[in-house]
């Protein structure tokens, strides 16, 4: 009984119920552990997976945003209408990181240096930046001229599409930031203590900017490929993504008082919110259902990390 | 006039300090008993317990003859024993009277009688002579106000005790006559208050008698103030016994190496400057309020300064944030190292490389051999006592953090000025000689150090010159040769070197 305690509120905890989890609902459910559907799944976790990659920065350093899905929609489109307008698609690659840059900067600086409550902050730039996306289209979605945009989320690479291939690199990536970088370390110093880590000599507040416009940059990204993938861009794309991208990382184990996050964590969080979808999608079960089932998932994360703060609490 | 309160051989303890050791004393009927001693003397924890707030290891408390078993401040309410804190507990956006009726509203059904609530509290109020309209918000009142707000509270409550903590401490002159004249009534009503001042005037001015703790020891009960004098009021509350545990050794001293040239900020609004030199320890001294630590963390950068330099080794240093202070080898190791020292949940290691690993870490790469190493090195020089350096910093003890602390600037190699705010408070009698000998040998390895703080014994052991700050302004500069307790603490007391200022203790 402690030693499964142990192994299910200790560090590897929820890696260990997601081996499980798979491995019950491999065996049970029928086309589940198909390439075509192991492909599909991933396919569906990208936008999630991308942004949860920063939203553990912001959520480690005790930080919050909620415009992640705002910034998708608008980044996406900009990339869109940018090379319908210049017939580049570098160009509209460029514009859309530039606005999706531009976007976390603002939040990053209103809250770090003008000292205003993130959540309030990025509440505001959620519904400025959506508006921006509908006012930018008119409210109907602007469609591709060049089909080559298309590739940027067709194409395969060992038989793999593309988009995944950009979630991995971006696994490694900010895994390496997080861990074996000054970057790193500070982000989950001022999570832990905001007031030692600036008395220790870390500059918080350029610290936090750099946070919110990294997780602006990398919210473009996840813009262009949703954009590539639904063809076209959408000013309401990706609404409530901001609550799927969080409840992925308090499941990953990222704690909301901030000073506790690791990649593999966000990861296995993120192939959790994937795979309960596409279950639910295996198994026809009706679309209303599948958003009790995530609050209850979302529910059941907040639990664990609770237990689990108690626990190392007692170890302490 | 028989005694109304009284304290028999109360002792409380907590886990490293003996903070009341059998304290015994009792105060007339409506008397004003004055309570004095330094920092740390027990004054706190005994209004502590006389509020319920904590109870006491052994000893009672009896009120009009009757003993006490007053478990929570509410059972004190009950017993009409009334404590008035320096952080007063009013509800800002609540009306004066709203306040008042805090916690049993009058009316019916939950239906609040306005007429009630308002007329009762301008009765009560005028009654006791305080001109405060019942009806509007507290938080549009002067800190003064508020304050008289507080003790009619206590009146409204049928208090029989009211303890009042520093009262005058953020009151201007003139709001305190107006509260030593609410004072005077409330005595004259037989009210017994328990007044706990720094200030001698003060406690000559309004106190029928008088108790010195010292030490959490009984040091001096004085049934009538009329027959002592202010200069044995300050010898009782020092003359400390002082165990050797200091190991000063003479050093020494090199060159000026900090100058702080009338430094200025939002909390210190006197310019203050100072300097130390190469291998000197410079003590700071004062009491609560004296903004020791607001200086330390303006000349740190930690606070944003309104004026005044700071420069090393006569170069000025011209930005103010932590990292550039850094840069220049100021560093600061904190007054409450929970809040503003550790980053708790994070490892020793990690703690302890948080500034330093700049050094070796290009682009921004960590390298986690070196930061191990570095770790283990300065684990093995401090004494840290850790099975190892992954260690959580929450789960050592309070020297052990503090040593990680100083293991932070320490890995800086290039540090020249130490600024340590309370570097033993909390921390037991091995850890404390173990950190003085580190600031020992770091003086004679030529770095200028300040400690700052509120122990008289630790900085007249350890400094080789004491500064000494009463309310934002330095009373007093003394070499340690020409050290005495009594000096010292007479220097930070607020009123004795302006005696003529306020007016004097009124023949009653």
């Amino acid at each position: 009984m402690t030693s499964l305690k142990k192994l299910l509120l200790g560090e590897q905890g929820l890696v260990v119920i997601f081996a499980l989890a798979f491995v019950i609902v491999s065996l049970t459910v029928p086309n589940f552990l198909t390439e075509r559907n192991m492909l599909g799944l991933l396919q569906s976790v990208v936008t999630i997976g991308i942004v949860a990659c920063t939203m553990m920065f912001c959520l480690a350093s005790r930080d919050f945003d909620l415009s992640v899905g705002s910034t998708v929609a608008f980044s996406g489109m900009v990339a869109v209408m940018a090379s319908n307008a210049t017939g580049s698609i570098l160009l509209g690659l460029v514009a859309a990181l530039v606005c999706g840059g531009l976007v976390g900067t603002v939040n990053g600086v209103v809250i770090a240096r003008f000292r205003i409550n993130a959540l309030i902050t990025t509440l505001a730039t959620m519904q400025i930046v959506r508006g921006l996306a509908l006012i930018a289209s008119d409210g109907r979605a602007v469609g591709i001229n060049d089909p080559s945009f298309y590739q940027l989320a067709l194409s395969r690479f060992l038989g793999v599409p593309t988009p995944i291939w950009v979630m991995a690199l971006f696994f490694v990536a900010f895994g390496f930031l997080l861990n074996r970088t000054v970057f790193g370390k500070n982000t989950l110093a001022i999570g832990g203590n905001p007031e030692a880590s600036r008395l220790a000599g870390v500059d918080v507040a350029r610290m936090r900017i750099w946070i919110f416009a990294l997780q602006g940059l990398v919210c473009a990204v996840a813009g262009v490929l949703l954009a590539s993938r639904i063809t076209s861009g959408q000013p309401n794309a990706a609404t409530g993504l901001e609550l799927s991208v969080i409840s992925a990382c308090v499941l990953g184990g990222v704690s909301l008082a901030g000073g506790r996050a690791a990649m593999t964590g966000v990861i296995v969080g993120v192939l959790i919110m994937g795979i309960a979808e596409n279950v639910m999608n295996l198994l026809n079960i009706q679309a209303f259902y599948q958003y009790v089932v995530r609050g209850l998932i979302l529910l059941l994360a907040v639990l664990l990390d609770n237990l689990r703060s108690s626990a190392a609490g007692r170890r302490a | 006039m028989q005694d109304f309160l009284e304290f028999r051989s109360i002792s409380k303890g907590y886990p490293g300090v003996q903070a009341l050791s059998n304290v015994s004393f009792s105060v007339r009927k409506g008397a004003v008993h004055g309570l004095m001693g330094e920092n740390g003397a027990g004054k706190s924890t005994l209004i502590r317990v006389l509020s319920g707030d904590q109870s006491a290891d052994t000893g009672e408390i009896l009120i009009d003859g009757e003993q006490q078993h007053y478990r929570s401040v509410r059972d004190a309410f009950h017993a009409g024993v009334i404590v008035i804190h320096q952080e007063l507990q009013l509800v800002p956006e609540l009306t004066v009277a709203e306040n008042l009726w805090l916690g049993r509203f009058p009316g019916k059904a939950g239906v609040i009688d306005r007429r009630q609530l308002t007329e009762v509290v301008s009765r009560k109020l005028s009654e006791i002579g305080i001109e405060v309209d019942p009806a509007v918000k507290v938080a549009s009142l002067s800190i003064g106000e508020r304050q008289m707000v507080e003790i009619a509270k206590a009146v409204m409550l049928d208090a029989r005790v009211i303890a009042l903590d520093e009262p005058t401490s953020s009151l201007s002159s003139r709001e305190s006559e107006i509260l030593f004249a609410l004072i005077d009534r409330l005595r004259a009503n037989g009210t017994v208050i328990l007044y706990v001042s720094h200030r001698l005037d003060e406690i000559f001015r309004l106190c029928d008698s008088l108790t010195v703790l010292r030490d959490g020891k009984l040091a001096a009960h004085h049934p009538d103030i009329s027959k002592v004098t202010r200069d044995q009021i300050i010898s009782e509350m020092v003359g400390r016994e002082i165990a050797n545990i200091w190991g000063w050794r003479g050093r020494s001293l090199g060159e000026e190496r900090l100058r702080v040239e009338s430094i200025s900020g939002a909390k210190l609004r006197h310019p203050l400057s100072f300097s130390v030199r190469r291998g000197e320890i410079l003590g700071f001294f004062g009491l609560i309020g004296a903004c020791r630590s607001e200086m330390a963390r303006l000349v740190y950068g930690a606070d944003a300064r309104s004026g005044g330099t700071v420069s090393v080794d006569g170069t000025t240093i011209e930005a103010d944030s932590p990292p550039h202070s850094i840069r220049s080898g100021i560093v600061l190791c904190p007054e409450d190292r929970k809040f503003d020292g550790i980053v708790q949940g994070r490892s020793i290691e990690e703690n302890m490389t948080i500034s330093s690993r700049r050094h070796f870490s290009p682009f921004g790469l960590i390298n986690p051999g070196k930061e191990g190493a570095l770790a283990d090195k300065f684990i093995a020089k401090l004494r840290v006592r850790t099975p190892s350096r992954r260690q959580d910093i929450i789960n050592l003890s309070g020297g052990n953090q503090q040593k990680v602390i100083l293991g932070r600037w320490l890995s800086e190699e290039g540090v020249k000025v130490l600024m340590i705010d309370e570097p033993t408070r909390g921390i037991d009698v091995g850890a404390k000689s173990e950190i003085y000998e580190i600031l020992y040998e770091l003086a004679a390895n030529g770095m200028a150090i300040v400690v700052i703080s509120s122990e008289l014994p630790e900085v007249m052991g350890i400094a080789d010159r004491i500064m000494v700050m009463c309310e934002g302004r330095v009373a007093a500069d003394i070499p340690r040769a020409d050290f005495d307790e009594r000096r010292i603490l007479a220097a930070a007391l607020p009123d004795v070197q302006n005696l003529n200022t306020l007016p004097h203790a009124q023949v009653r």
